[in-house]
């Protein structure tokens, strides 16, 4: 595009990190050097333009190069992909992860979301501050400067960091539990020892975590000899009007969150009549207090590919995405390691498994925003766009990534995909209740003795969950329980009963969401925790519709008045705002983080009367 | 076209084209109304080629650029019709039933094989190859152009030559195809539909027709007027400059500085007798006038319609009203016939409308209460039972056709006047920019953040080989004259070719360089195609 930004021109090094990425430019038109062909004719239009999806990959690839993403950089990644800049930077913008502005190429991302808060998170921000200076500033060496960042997804190790250095030799790690200490060193310049992955522990009863601990994850060989690529040949078996119909009749229900029967999705993907179909593995993980699907990708990544080649392959896709957030750098590597292998082996490619079947995975890779979970989000993301949610309908089954119909399906619903191609549709049904058959992995962190990930069969209560985990520590009562994240809501004492099911949760008005169980107990600052709650989705709002973008912000404010206020009716004034506030946004946001960003905080005010609620 | 001087497409059909071909135009600056619905049609699938010497902003929204030397459209579009002759996509069934001439065209472009267009043009064979492929095998497409093609000597065989390929294909008087000159201003189209055109009556009607002459004399009371057609433009000029024209009434024109050559359009128009310029600025020409008429604004000031580039009547309602001093237009006009004999009255717009309607059949349908209703009607609507044409020739489809056959039109390569010399080896091009409106008139007195100083822009490979730097002032020479301008480097220009626009007369004058080389035909200069040099300028040095 001809269109500039008043910066200065690509740095070399730039140049090349998006050239790394893209191949060389052929033609001055494409940002090359002048070649005699170029005076008469060029190509472009269409396609180029179609390679707009590689915007985002080409911008982390600047950022992990540099550090931050320049106005010259961010044009020539423009003239590659033939975007108008401004349509570029709006994308840039959006994302958390990407600097605009230039920034040391030491980053420490410091977790001051909810599970992270119970294990001292504050406390331990506090001393970076008196130590390093304000978050987001560079501190006195000015080759680092630390962040304070949205739930990092390893609440079972609270409180953590995610160190991001940009360079020629770019890298990432994660510190958890992080302390004052070890976050230091690093602030100075020492990279932290690699970390080892573990954190869920197999049962004999486990189904989903059968393999976590038991295969080495970085290894196919290991992976076939504990049964892998069984479910995969039984489907080819089956025939893939087979495979929906075991899926089917096992009553699977999504585990992203909306508990969609996942049959009836593979179904209408199945039918549609547009070509080409598309497979999404959402990963985008980003529910405060949720680490599932991180464990299941860094202990069990082939389990996630195979179960993916399955999907597509039932339903007609050649092209499978496996979108997961940048906070995710271990389950990246180990996933695009899966990938190559499977490849390697034929399990991925041109003939899968002999079956003369196409199906190949590409990763795509987050830049910090939790609506990119949404699924029509997380599409426009893919596609290289801002990631706002699409109205709905059209359905992704119908019209998805690319304008095609997509199947979207969440990282542990494919792992239950092959529990049920393994074991049959009435085995996998066997355990649970009648409407919610299976297991569920719940990620139990907060004031417990043991966090972690925890699989059991749905229906188990809440309180036998929470003695899995070790229950409170000596001495501790509890206050409340955060089920489903920040977008679910708080139960008490008295609601331990609840059986852990879609339908139990629903009962008392509160859902499994996406297995997010934060535990607090009475030493819990839990008006801290609301007012993190609130920041959060005041942060998160992608902006685009008004009642979340404007809702958001007022939800924060008339929560910051109520817990300051003493006059009784002024707050009685704030509470009732606060309620009108979370009817327009449930009623009228397009998405679902509008629709249940004020699920907890009023669930708050009402359960744990908070405020002086009665 | 074939009889109506209009584009023949609506906005609707190129946002559901499958093919586009912007020849000589760059819409996205020039149009962009217009450039609005056709990228509507890239997204949509269309695929978009871009015929132009400069890779312009449209270009860079084009499947394939093709970068022609400047004056050699002939030769591409002649080229082309040969290659979709020689892969069997000409549509032979149309060509037989809806065309004349076919055979002497044939004859004409198979004189034209691809090494001899490349040879011409500049663009590769395989380029010029794949894309009159990719335009033969469109189930829909249209030919849109503009100055690139008509601001030179040939410019009427150059429309010709787009007219052919349609033709061969049979990519008109069918939805979404067809042949569109696209339209400067809102009313281009409809200055010239009212018969502000040397031959023509309102409604295109032929001015030395003694049937539609008499129409004319009895509606207008047995008033006596000229039966044989008027000067164009460059006649007038001409005319002048034999002394037989020395009376000139200018309405919303600056020729002074919109005209090539302009030391001699200067030296013609002081020299008249008599100049009455009415317009709403007073401009370069104004200053030059007797009498200067201060004029409504069009746009703002006055009641009436305009046509735009789909034959579009719309109306235009007075918002303001004039500053004490201006007065709308038909005021005028009824003012000047006042004190030359006539009392015509004071007619509303509306009433001069209704009887341009009574004597245009095109228009007759379209009366005040109707364009109200449907948002402006298109051309022709015989009646007011009639919804409007949304794209015309649909009769050369019909079996048998109706009305006459659509001629081709065998016409060759003709290369611009203004030779290439080693004195004068660099070729300018002139053209407008997206924050600028022709000479500036109505544009010069808002700031944009787009504008920079008027520059010669030039290929940084030039600059290298004449030793000037980015910015620096130089000399730039024709054959007709001089300026001195700041040098421009600008990547997307090849080398040996220069480009200015004529925005900022004040600044730089460009049509100073200019040839008036005119097309006999259409009356249009040569803009597009003038040799120049460019020299550095003599330090003088300090006494």
């Amino acid at each position: 595009m001809d269109i500039r930004t008043t910066g200065g021109p690509p740095s070399a090094e730039e140049i090349a990190a998006v050239d790394g990425f893209l191949g060389a430019p052929e033609s001055l038109w494409e940002g090359g050097a002048r070649v005699e062909a170029d005076d008469h004719v060029a190509y472009g239009g269409l396609a180029t333009r179609s390679r707009r999806h590689l915007l985002l990959p080409v911008l982390h690839a600047v950022q992990d190069h540099a550090g931050w993403v320049s106005r010259g950089a961010l044009e020539y990644a423009c003239r590659r992909l033939s975007i108008p800049p401004a349509d570029a930077y709006g994308v840039a913008s959006f994302y958390a992860r990407f600097a605009l502005d230039e920034r040391p190429p030491l980053a420490v991302h410091v977790c001051d979301d909810i599970a992270c808060k119970c294990a001292g998170a504050d406390a331990l921000c506090d001393a970076l501050e008196k130590g390093f200076g304000p978050a987001g500033v560079p501190g006195a060496s000015g080759s680092a400067a630390w962040y304070r960042s949205p739930c990092l997804g390893l609440c079972d190790r609270a409180p953590a960091a995610l160190i991001e250095r940009a360079g020629k030799h770019h890298a990432e790690a994660r510190v958890a539990p992080a302390g004052y200490e070890s976050l230091s060193a690093i602030l100075r310049g020492q990279w932290p020892d690699s970390e080892a992955s573990i954190h869920a522990q197999p049962r004999k009863e486990s189904r989903l975590l059968r393999r976590v601990g038991v295969v080495e994850p970085t290894s196919i060989d290991s992976y076939v000899q504990a049964g892998g690529y069984a479910a995969l040949r039984r489907a080819l078996e089956l025939g893939f009007e087979g495979v929906i119909r075991e899926v089917t009749d096992a009553k699977l229900l999504g585990r992203g969150g909306a508990a969609f029967p996942t049959g009836r999705k593979w179904d209408a993907v199945a039918k549609a009549a547009a070509r080409p179909h598309y497979m999404v593995c959402n990963a985008d993980e980003s529910e405060p207090g949720t680490f599932k699907d991180r464990v299941l990708m860094e202990s069990d990544p082939f389990a996630v590919v195979e179960g993916m080649t399955i999907a597509a392959l039932a339903t007609g896709c050649e092209q499978g995405y496996l979108y997961v957030r940048t906070e995710y750098p271990l389950a990246r590597e180990r996933i695009e390691n899966a990938i190559e292998e499977a490849r390697a082996k034929g399990f991925l490619g041109a003939d899968v498994a002999g079956s003369g079947m196409t199906f190949d995975i590409e990763v795509r890779r987050g830049a910090g925003a939790y609506i990119c979970g949404e699924e029509t989000a997380l599409f426009n993301s893919i596609e290289g766009k801002r990631g706002e949610p699409r109205n709905k309908p059209p359905f992704p089954v119908a019209i998805g990534l690319f304008g095609k119909p997509t199947l979207v399906n969440n990282v542990e619903t494919l792992a239950n995909v092959l529990e049920i191609l393994n074991h049959g549709s009435a085995e996998y049904a066997r355990v649970g209740t009648p409407e919610s058959a299976g297991t569920r992995l719940f990620c139990i962190s907060g004031h417990v003795r043991e966090p972690g990930l925890y699989e059991v069969s749905m229906g188990t209560t809440l309180r036998a969950l929470m003695q899995l985990a070790g229950g409170l520590h000596e001495g501790r009562s509890l206050r409340a329980v955060l089920l489903g994240g920040a977008a679910g809501s708080f139960v008490t004492e008295s609601q331990l009963d609840v059986p852990l099911s879609f339908e139990g949760t629903r009962a008392i008005g509160a859902t499994l969401g996406s297995g997010a169980v934060i535990v607090f107990d009475d030493t819990a600052d839990l008006e801290s925790v609301l007012l993190r709650i609130a920041r959060f989705f005041r942060d998160e709002s992608c902006g685009q519709c008004v009642p979340c973008r404007v809702g958001t912000v007022r939800q924060e404010e008339a929560l910051k008045r109520i817990l300051s206020e003493r006059d009784q009716s002024l707050r009685e004034v704030d509470i009732a705002l606060l309620s009108d506030i979370a009817r327009a946004m449930r009623d009228s946001s397009i998405c679902g983080l509008g629709q249940t960003a004020s699920s907890a905080i009023g669930s708050a005010l009402v359960q744990l009367k908070i405020a002086g609620m009665n | 076209m074939f009889g109506a001087g209009g584009g023949t497409s609506s906005y609707r059909e190129v946002e559901q084209t499958d093919l586009v071909i912007l020849w000589g135009s760059n819409a996205r600056e020039t149009h962009p109304i217009f450039f609005h619905h056709l990228l509507r049609g890239v997204r949509n699938g269309a695929k978009l080629i871009a015929v132009d010497p400069r890779r312009t902003g449209s270009a860079q929204w084009a499947d394939v650029w093709l970068g022609l030397d400047v004056g050699s459209d002939i030769s591409l579009a002649n080229a082309m019709a040969r290659v979709i002759i020689h892969e069997g996509l000409a549509d032979t069934g149309f060509i037989a039933r809806a065309t004349t001439g076919y055979d002497e065209f044939a004859r004409c472009v198979d004189a034209y094989p691809l090494e001899r267009a490349e040879r011409e043009t500049g663009v590769p064979a395989e380029a010029i190859k794949d894309v009159a492929i990719a335009f033969g095998r469109a189930k829909t497409g249209m030919i849109c152009w503009t100055l690139g093609i008509t601001e030179h000597h040939n410019a009427t065989d150059n429309v010709l030559a787009l007219i052919n390929l349609a033709l061969l294909t049979g990519k008109v008087g069918r939805f979404a195809c067809g042949l569109n000159p696209l339209r400067g201003q809102n009313n281009v189209q409809g200055g010239g539909d009212m018969g502000a055109i040397p031959a023509r009556f309102p409604g295109f009607q032929d001015l030395e027709e003694p049937a539609i002459h008499a129409k004319f004399t009895n509606a207008w009371g047995g008033a006596k007027f000229p039966s044989k057609m008027g000067y164009h433009l460059s006649q007038m000029f001409e005319s002048m400059d034999h002394d037989e024209l020395k009376a000139l009434y200018i309405i919303g024109e600056n020729p002074a500085r919109s005209e090539a050559d302009q030391t001699r359009t200067v030296r013609l128009l002081s020299g008249l007798d008599h100049l009455v310029v009415q317009d709403i600025f007073l401009t370069q020409t104004a200053e030059l006038a007797h009498v200067v008429l201060p004029a409504a604004a069009g746009w703002a000031e006055s009641e009436g319609t305009v046509t735009n580039s789909e034959r579009r009547v719309q109306r235009v309602r007075r918002a303001l009203e004039p500053p004490s001093g201006a007065h709308d237009d038909v005021e005028l006009i009824c003012e000047i016939a006042k004190r030359l004999g006539t009392d015509w009255g004071h007619p509303t717009a509306e009433e001069v409308w209704d009887e341009c309607r009574s004597l245009s059949p095109m228009h007759a349908g379209m009366s005040y209460a109707r364009l109200d209703e449907l948002g402006g009607i298109q051309w022709p609507c015989p009646d007011e039972s009639h919804p409007g044409t949304e794209f015309l020739h649909a009769r050369l489809w019909m079996d048998p056709i109706e009305g006459p056959a659509a001629p081709f039109h065998a016409v060759e390569h003709d290369p611009p006047v203004d030779l290439l010399t080693e004195e004068f080896p660099i070729r300018l091009t002139t053209g407008r920019r997206l924050d600028s409106f022709n000479t500036g008139v109505q544009t010069g007195g808002y700031t944009s953040p787009l504008r920079t100083r008027e520059a010669i822009l030039i290929s940084p490979a030039d600059g290298a080989r004449l030793g000037i730097a980015d910015g620096e002032r130089v000399r730039v020479s024709s054959r007709r004259g001089s300026v001195e301008a700041p040098i421009r480097f600008e990547a997307s220009l090849r080398p040996g070719l220069a480009f200015m626009t004529l925005h900022f007369p004040d600044q730089v004058a460009t049509n100073i360089l200019t040839i008036d080389a005119t097309d006999p035909k259409s009356g249009t200069a040569e803009f597009k195609a003038s040799a120049i040099r460019i020299d550095k300028l003599v330090a003088v040095p300090a006494k």
